[in-house]
């Protein structure tokens, strides 16, 4: 009985998860150029209010940071761009971002992505794309 | 007991020293809640993860008090821990195991370290490797030593692995822990350790969790339990909530299904747990 109810409720998940992503690029799921320019919109929101963060981007045009990280965001989602700015180690040498700070960036971009209603699994699936750059941004 | 009491005094002036530098460097739920014998963890299994939320960088305080009423008994625990730039865990737990039917109570002290020997369970594409030390002693061994333990102080070991996987269950984040434990305990440690003819074996815990948004997980434990005394030792089990509103406070509910305890059979309860971080 206790067995055919998780195996049910494991089922139903699993199919709940296939038909929720018919073929859709992650791109797409983020609500496509206009999506991705409004979440990166609001995360430099999130950073010009965050004490923590903001000082890393001080010297940085706000301009320039956003778009290249729109440019980024549409290349990792499968969407119709090519990233053509620096490399996440140039970018990040000199800056000694911690471990601690690139969580709280983290956090930022989460948060910007609740404003944004990107559902929890959309932003999952964006920040595990994301994940992977951690090594080329974090002691340089 | 004394090195409890020191441990305590030693987290406690740490824990005002640090409060005002506390690290806040890990994400939202990801060191996990605190265990029934005080590292950090699930509720019963302790986890790879360190508790509180201090990065590389940083230090960190925790506590927490749980409770688990059960048909028959019920367990308070309250406990510390400090986390050294999430590479050394330190606890400390005090466990008061009551049996109203004989109105009376067993109590145990524990002190632990964690050690982190590899990974995140984050970021590094192998899981999170830690390496764990439990020492437990009874306040009072009259009922231990009556059901045939050999001992009312032990020590337990243990490696766990953990890993969460971003998004991995239909779009959700999944966690996982496996835990080997060398232990002699009976019950915890709460009716002695080992038994004529009885030593330490390893035992099997596990964990398993979904995300369901940044503040909320479901999930469930198991853990594998040594056998040593005439009297019938079950492995127990758990199915768990918790909630992470932020990084200075969380709850955990669970139900449990602990089996037979000192002849008391087919154990089951609820089980609530409160912690806090500076």
């Amino acid at each position: 009985m206790w067995r055919k109810c998780v195996i049910g409720l494991f089922a139903t998940i699993m199919l709940g998860g296939c038909q929720n992503t018919p073929e859709q690029t992650l791109y797409q799921r983020l609500g496509g150029q206009q999506g991705v320019e409004k979440l990166v919109d609001n995360f430099i929101n999130q950073i010009g209010h965050d004490k923590q963060i903001f000082h890393f981007f001080a010297d940085s045009k706000i301009s320039h940071f956003r778009q290249g990280f729109i440019q980024h965001l549409c290349a990792v989602s499968d969407g119709p761009c090519r990233y053509t700015g620096d490399s996440m180690v140039d970018i990040h040498t000199g800056m000694m971002v911690k471990e601690g700070d690139f969580n709280h960036v983290v956090e930022l971009l989460i948060n910007a992505m609740d404003d944004s209603g990107i559902e929890t699994p959309v932003q999952n699936a964006l920040l595990a794309r994301l994940a992977p750059l951690r090594s080329g941004i974090i002691y340089r | 007991m004394k090195i409890t009491n020191t441990i305590c005094i030693i987290l406690g002036i740490l824990g005002y020293c640090v409060s005002a530098m506390a690290g806040q460097g890990k994400i939202l739920a990801t060191p996990g809640v605190s265990q029934a014998e005080g590292a950090g963890g699930g509720g019963i299994v302790p986890w790879a993860q360190l508790a509180g939320y201090a990065s590389r960088d940083e230090i960190a305080v925790n506590g927490f008090c749980s409770r688990a009423g059960l048909d028959d008994y019920q367990l308070d625990v309250c406990g510390a821990q400090l986390n050294l730039y999430d590479r050394v865990e330190l606890s400390v737990a005090k466990q008061t195991f009551d049996v109203p039917a004989l109105n009376m109570q067993i109590k145990q002290d524990i002190a632990g370290v964690k050690v982190r020997l590899y990974g995140d369970i984050l970021y590094s594409a192998l899981p999170q490797i830690s390496v764990g030390w439990q020492h437990k002693s009874l306040k009072d061994g009259t009922i231990a030593n009556l059901l045939g333990a050999k001992d009312t102080r032990g020590d337990d070991f243990y490696v766990a692995a953990s890993k969460l996987h971003l998004g991995a269950l239909a779009g959700y984040n999944f966690f996982w822990n496996v835990t080997a434990r060398y232990t002699d305990a009976n019950q915890l440690g709460l009716l002695g350790f080992g038994a004529e003819g009885q030593h330490r074996s390893i035992q099997l815990e596990g964990a398993a969790a979904v995300f369901l948004n940044p503040n909320w997980a479901v999930g469930t434990e198991y853990r594998q339990k040594p056998d040593n005394m005439a009297i019938k030792e079950d492995d127990w089990q758990d199915v768990f909530i918790a909630w992470f509103p932020n990084k200075h406070f969380t709850v955990t509910a669970a139900w449990l299904n602990l089996g037979d305890i000192a002849g008391a059979e087919k154990q089951t309860g609820w089980y609530l747990s409160i912690s806090g971080a500076l």
